[in-house]
């Protein structure tokens, strides 16, 4: 029996140390799903704590002739589309009596987020985070120490989120009854793929209703940048029965698990990825740390194989000037990574479009 | 007390004259890593020893080279520890016949849970959190011997064995009569000798694996202090 797939990709690849926490994990997840009590503590967070409802912002000067909406996770709490993943495991934490959390983080925005729950539920906090990206991210890492969260680094290999990850898995390994293990994407053994989708479900769903009320009608195309891919899973899951929008999902050039992946296994799960034709993991590169990552969430290789929807790639030099773009002409300093959503919108068929803003740019300042 | 000894050896160049020191100092079953680049059960020591393995060209039909070259050399059964990700890349039953075709008596695969690839026949892992029924059916698909990993944790060196064995065993006693294998954190001829008092062989990898860069001699010396232990 093989749980939680997604046509052929997903799975439980971990040690057998994990599977007892990971079925505790998948019974306690259906559990608060089921329990309407976890939905309303969640929405009350989401909304006095977060700041949900997001806005959508029709764009005015950033892309001549067309009707661009911007869905505003950068205004979520903690400045990116994390927080809606992270309130909602802190909510199954507590229900399965964790005390403890550990996170890998990329640009530290999920480390950030997760910093900021364990300091509102009284967790304690351990984030790793590769080395490279403790120097390109600098102001989330100060952001952790802040919060209250230790922050170790990881100092071998890429010294990116790829390691980063592999720590916090052996961690959660050593100390898997006293901890959850906060995943930060739509990555990772069965459940977890699932779970981050259905928290970040809440971005697609308001975004609909979003524009439905300001145009009346359903984007053309729906696009968002995929590192792990759960801004863009939690965007399309509002679309995905509606097949005459376009879904667009953009990759880091050099971080391309979905344009130029083969399948494979990597942290825990089968998906489409950058290896070798032994199943060796190769390195990804990318300005945008968050999408600096060999691997990507089991459902997006799904959905790519299907042809529900489509992934191209933008390179550093177009994200970045997408960045100053937006900047200059919107009034809006996004992130580096849903600066490759933004950078692809120019020559793409349809009048009205939807990008997820999945974060903003303050954490980048020192590298544009 | 006869007790049986593994000795972990990652896949390399100078490994099929270790496996043979290692048979020299006692070992009855050599382990042998075949490498993968973010192996998520294994400590900062074989994690480091699979990244200068891959780093000299130890990829899977090296492995399998490596396996067969040690096959001649030495008569005990080999078997390939690996990752999940080495054997999809490489399909599953081809993995298993070209191993078994260089001389590997069976398989154990590190991320591969039992209720995975039912269909490929390998020594299956249990932990000290897996339920009474996990280890059964771990025990009822396992290939020889059950694998009982003594720790909550990764491999690496610990200070004494763990506490968690005894539990683990006398739950496992009560549900199959395979033979029992202890590994993880076995470092020393005293955490072998009273890991033997509790099972049927004891498998040490990382301080194997350490001592095996100070070449062949060392390595069969210290295997001899171990396999005193237990012979």
């Amino acid at each position: 029996m093989t749980v939680g797939l997604y046509g052929a990709y997903g799975g439980r690849y971990v040690p057998e140390t994990l599977i007892p926490a990971l079925d505790e994990l998948a019974l306690g997840w259906e559990d608060a799903r089921a329990d309407d009590e976890f939905h309303r503590e969640l929405h009350e967070l989401l909304t006095t704590f977060g700041g949900r409802p997001t806005p959508l912002t029709l764009t005015e000067r950033f892309a001549p002739g067309k009707r661009l909406y911007l869905k505003r996770e950068d205004l979520l709490h903690t400045g990116a589309h994390k927080l809606n993943n992270t309130l909602g495991q802190a909510l199954l934490a507590r229900r399965l009596g964790k005390q403890r959390i550990v996170a890998e983080t990329g640009a530290g925005q999920h480390g950030v987020a997760t910093a900021t729950v364990c300091a509102r539920f009284g967790f304690d906090c351990v984030v790793y985070m590769g080395a490279e990206d403790m120097e390109r991210q600098r102001p989330n890492v100060e952001r952790m120490y802040l919060l209250g969260a230790e922050v170790r680094p990881v100092e071998f290999g890429t010294k990116t989120l790829r390691e980063a990850t592999s720590e916090a898995i052996r961690d959660w390994i050593s100390n898997v009854e006293t901890t959850h293990y906060l995943i930060g994407s739509c990555v990772g053994p069965h459940p977890y793929p699932s779970i981050v989708r259905e928290l970040q479900s809440v971005i697609g769903r308001e975004a609909r209703e979003q524009i439905l009320q300001a145009e009346e009608r359903l984007p053309d195309v729906a696009v968002a940048c995929v590192g792990g891919g759960s801004n863009a899973i939690g965007l399309f899951a509002g679309f995905l029965e509606d097949s005459a929008v376009r879904l667009l999902g953009v990759e880091a050039e050099e971080a391309a698990s979905l344009g130029d992946g083969r399948t494979g296994v990597l942290h825990g799960a089968r998906s489409s990825l950058l290896a070798d034709e032994d199943g060796q993991i190769l390195d990804a590169h990318s300005v945008a740390a968050g999408l600096d990552y060999p691997g990507v969430g089991p459902e997006h290789a799904f959905l790519r194989d299907t042809g529900r929807a489509e992934y191209v790639t933008a390179t550093d030099a177009e994200a970045l000037a997408a960045l100053h773009r937006l900047a200059e002409t919107e009034g809006i300093v996004p992130a580096l990574e849903p600066s490759h959503a933004l950078a692809r919108v120019d020559g793409l068929e349809g009048e009205l479009i939807l990008v997820c803003l999945s974060g903003r740019g303050d954490k980048d300042l020192a590298r544009v | 007390m006869s007790k049986r000894l593994v000795i972990y050896l990652m896949a390399g160049r100078e490994t099929p004259e270790l496996a043979e020191a290692a048979v020299e100092g006692g070992a009855d079953v050599v382990e042998l890593g075949f490498p993968f680049s973010d192996p998520l059960a294994d400590g900062p020591v074989i994690r480091r020893a699979a990244e200068r393995a891959l780093a000299e060209g130890m990829r899977t039909d090296a492995c399998l080279e490596c396996l067969a070259d040690t096959r001649s050399r030495v008569d005990v059964p080999l078997v390939p520890m690996t990752y999940a990700a080495l054997l999809e890349a490489h399909g599953y039953d081809r993995f298993e016949q070209d191993a078994r075709e260089a001389g590997a008596t069976s398989l154990i695969v590190a991320d591969l849970p039992v209720d995975a690839e039912p269909g490929l026949r390998r020594v299956q892992l249990v932990a000290p959190t897996s339920t009474d029924e996990r280890i059964g059916l771990a025990a009822e698909h396992t290939d020889g011997w059950l694998y009982l990993v003594t720790v909550t944790g990764t491999t690496g060196a610990r200070n004494g064995l763990s506490p968690a064995l005894a539990g683990l065993v006398g739950r496992a006693r009560r549900t199959t009569d395979v033979p029992l294998y202890a590994g993880f954190g076995i470092t020393t001829p005293e955490h072998a000798q009273a890991a033997a008092e509790l099972v049927d062989g004891v498998v040490v990898g990382t301080r194997a694996v350490e001592v095996a860069e100070e070449g062949p001699a060392a390595l069969s010396d210290y295997v001899r202090s171990l396999s005193t232990m237990l012979h």
